[in-house]
């Protein structure tokens, strides 16, 4: 619409409203948009109208009715008599559970591969072309169903169980630890905790103040570690060991007590991670090889470590073309964590889509409120990425 | 499998958007072939051989409705349906009718514009345990781990049963049949609950059949049956009747064998039901031949059980409930004249 080339009006004549580029732009663009709302429209009211013909049920009322089944795993208080609504809750939150555990493992993964590939020691790198290769090319369906069938398969029953000091437990039903019920006086020990953690931007924030200043480096990450286990551990003494456990004990067929992770969880988190992790260090590669090689033969003549290279001149300029490509690897990775169906991993999908929708046969809304809630969660990925990647692409400049 | 259903949703929201409530039986026939949703592999209800073949008492429902409107038992398209999508896929239009063991309930009746169109197996809910667990009855599963499918009547029974008798489980759900059984064999669970005719069928599949066992109990009802669209009534009767044309041929002993032969010489019901006299066939919009179609060429409901079920598979089901009336059982067929 401002396009510098085109030829202006000769003065005195101004031309007819009807004839302005700025007002046909906008006048077709505002018939498109009713049009489309008109057609939307349409779609709508005729299929409410010919689903109410059929005898079809709509509406969402079904979301206050009890649900009446039961699920594998859930995060907040459910039973066969909790509503639908508290199916689609019970969903979200173990959809958002395997999605962070994903986010996290496969970052974690992919930097260390992509990183890997740049190594001097021929058998590191070659495992991260190896790995990147073999996790990448194979569908991940088929992966989820490896990490759950075949692993399953070599995991010993409930009776004769892989122990750890009686306090872990492995077997095929899953992994049983111990869990830490706290008793008063934990408030303490979780506040020393939030101190900790607090202290240690802080002391993040000086030692960088020190360094430009003086140009003297505090052993930051030693002193971080000292601080995240030392406090708790002090207010934990301090407060009389205000915590009991509950350890997972053999009660006829399985374990009770104690916090079960169930295989479905293990399996379809770790084949997200490792499928997941394995674009991500193709992101990191290139992002590294993004750098031009100047930088790093600079930075050797100042006198700078291999490690302090990648660290302080590598990594920050590589991370402007690695966040773009991670934000669509988080978004492809909790999209994809929907194949939790084919293992039974009770995600909003399976538990959602799967079930309550068989139960009240009402597809539309159901499937409109999983829509809807996919693109909430992508849309918060997207948003925290773009932060993110304009934070680093910032610093460059600097 | 997110795109897949929201596919299917928008197909659902396209196909309910148009306005003309098509007539289901001119599609048939217009399209040469019946379209029918059957499980994605069940033996003895709807399962395919290497050979592409379909056959099962699901199946030959469907074949049952081709030989009535087409004349020819082998037009039918199958369409493998998982208990999720089965609902959706009829609703959409995407199968003209659903063969595929599920059970009628009055929400399914109701509340999903669909409606059953008979009985073709009573049935009822039952478990399979491993043979090594020690357990002879299902009041012994407190605290079990118990293998399901997902968006079935199954998952609902179970935690009713659970709850009543004050035990614990925990259910751990599946898409597939296949998928189910596996859960089960890896030793994922302790227990595979199902219709129990469904287990006989999944035991046989299992790598040793003889390491597992179906418990007595049964704990629900399941008549199982062919599901159509509501609103469309020709096509309801039309199912509704080529299922009970199966039963009656039994009740009145034609068999596919004999049922030339009594088409002319029989007494005057079999005389009717065969079309050589009468005109139930043109009423429902037929060929006045066509359940003499039907019993030529699928058979009775009769040999249909024992083909695929009973004595003539490996399933070796008992008739039961599954039998006539008159023989102990409750299959009963109203009087087609
Ligand atoms: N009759 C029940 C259960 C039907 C059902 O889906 N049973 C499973 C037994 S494991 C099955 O047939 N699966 C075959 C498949 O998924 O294709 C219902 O209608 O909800």
């Amino acid at each position: 619409m401002t396009n510098g080339t085109r030829p202006t009006q000769p003065a005195g004549s101004a031309p007819a409203f009807y004839n302005n580029p700025r007002f046909r732009a906008l006048f077709y663009q505002l018939l498109l948009v009713i049009g489309i709302g008109y057609l939307v429209f349409l779609i709508i009211s005729n299929t409410l109208a010919n689903m109410e013909s059929r005898g079809i049920q709509t509406g969402f009322d079904f979301l206050s009715t009890t649900a009446g089944f039961d699920i594998l795993m859930t995060l907040v208080d459910y039973d066969a008599t909790h509503t639908y609504f508290d199916t689609f809750i019970v969903g979200l939150l173990n959809t958002i559970l395997v999605g962070a555990i994903g986010i996290v493992l496969s970052t974690i993964i992919g930097f260390l591969m992509g990183v890997a590939y740049f190594s001097s020691n021929w058998l590191v790198q070659r495992l991260s072309v190896v790995y990147v290769e073999i996790f990448r090319n194979i569908p991940l369906l088929l992966q989820i169903f490896f990490w759950y069938f075949a692993v399953l398969a070599a995991l010993p029953s409930a009776r004769n169980s892989y122990s750890l000091g009686d306090a872990f437990f492995l077997n095929i039903r899953g992994l049983y630890l111990p869990k830490l019920i706290s008793e008063p006086g934990a408030g303490l020990v979780y506040g020393s905790i939030v101190a900790a953690i607090i202290g240690i931007f802080a002391l993040y924030r000086w030692a960088k103040r020190k360094q430009e200043l003086e140009g003297v480096q505090l052993p930051v990450l030693r002193l971080s570690l000292a601080l995240l286990i030392g406090l708790p551990l002090l207010a934990t003494l301090l407060s009389g060991i205000p915590f009991t456990l509950d350890y997972p004990q053999l009660k006829g067929f399985n374990f009770r007590g104690g916090i079960t992770v169930i295989p479905e969880l293990m399996a379809l988190a770790v084949a997200l991670s490792i499928y997941t992790g394995a674009f991500i260090a193709e992101a990191v590669r290139a992002g590294i090889q993004a750098v031009p090689h100047g930088q790093t033969e600079a930075a050797r003549s100042i006198g700078l470590k291999d490690s302090q290279i990648m660290k302080l001149i590598v990594v920050p300029q590589a991370m402007r073309v690695i966040v773009p490509m991670l934000n669509s690897e988080y978004q492809s990775l909790v999209k994809n964590s929907t194949l939790a169906t084919a293992i039974g991993y009770p995600d909003l999908f399976t538990v959602f889509v799967g079930t309550s929708l068989n139960q009240t046969g009402q597809a539309i809304e159901i499937v409109f409120m999983t829509l809807a809630v996919y693109f909430a969660i992508n849309m918060t990925i997207s948003f925290t990425m773009n932060w993110f990647n304009s934070k680093v692409s910032l610093a460059e400049r600097k | 499998m997110l795109k897949q259903v929201t596919m299917a949703a928008t197909g659902l929201v396209l196909g309910l958007s148009m306005t003309a409530q098509a007539g289901t039986l001119e599609d048939v026939q217009k399209r040469g072939s019946v379209s029918c949703g059957v499980s994605t592999g069940l033996a003895g209800f709807s399962q395919k051989d290497e050979k592409g073949k379909w056959s099962g008492i699901d199946v030959d429902v469907c074949r049952a409705v081709a030989a009535a409107v087409l004349g020819d038992s082998d037009k039918v398209q199958y369409k493998p349906l998982t208990a999720k999508e089965r609902f959706t896929a009829l609703q959409s239009g995407e199968v003209d009718m659903l063969s595929r063991n599920t059970t009628w309930t009055l929400t399914r009746d109701v509340s999903l514009g669909l409606n059953f169109a008979g009985v073709n197996y009573y049935d009822g809910q039952g478990f399979m345990v491993s043979k090594s667990l020690g357990v002879s009855s299902v009041n012994d599963l407190d605290g079990a781990a118990v293998c399901i499918q997902a968006g079935t009547t199954t998952e609902l029974n179970l935690a009713d049963y659970f709850r009543a008798h004050g035990m614990k489980y925990t259910a751990i759900t599946f898409d597939t049949s296949d998928q189910t059984r596996s859960g089960f064999e890896s030793g994922r669970c302790d227990v595979l609950t199902s219709d129990q005719s469904q287990l006989y069928a999944l035991r046989i599949g299992l790598k040793k059949p003889s390491s597992a066992m179906v418990l007595p109990e049964v704990i629900s009802k399941e008549p199982l049956g062919p599901v159509v669209r509501q609103g469309d009534d020709a096509w309801f009767n039309v199912v509704k009747w080529s299922l009970a044309a199966l039963i009656e041929a039994e009740f009145l002993n034609v068999t596919s064998s004999t049922a030339s032969k009594l088409a002319k010489s029989g007494t005057p019901e079999q005389q009717r039901l065969l079309g050589n006299t009468g005109d139930a066939g043109s009423k429902l919009g037929l060929d006045a031949k066509w359940a003499y179609n039907i019993v030529s060429q699928v058979g009775n409901y009769s040999e249909v059980f024992e083909r695929n079920v009973g004595s003539g598979s490996p399933l070796k089901i008992a008739r039961g409930l599954n039998a006539q009336w008159n023989k102990g059982g409750i299959m009963y067929s109203n009087p087609i004249r």
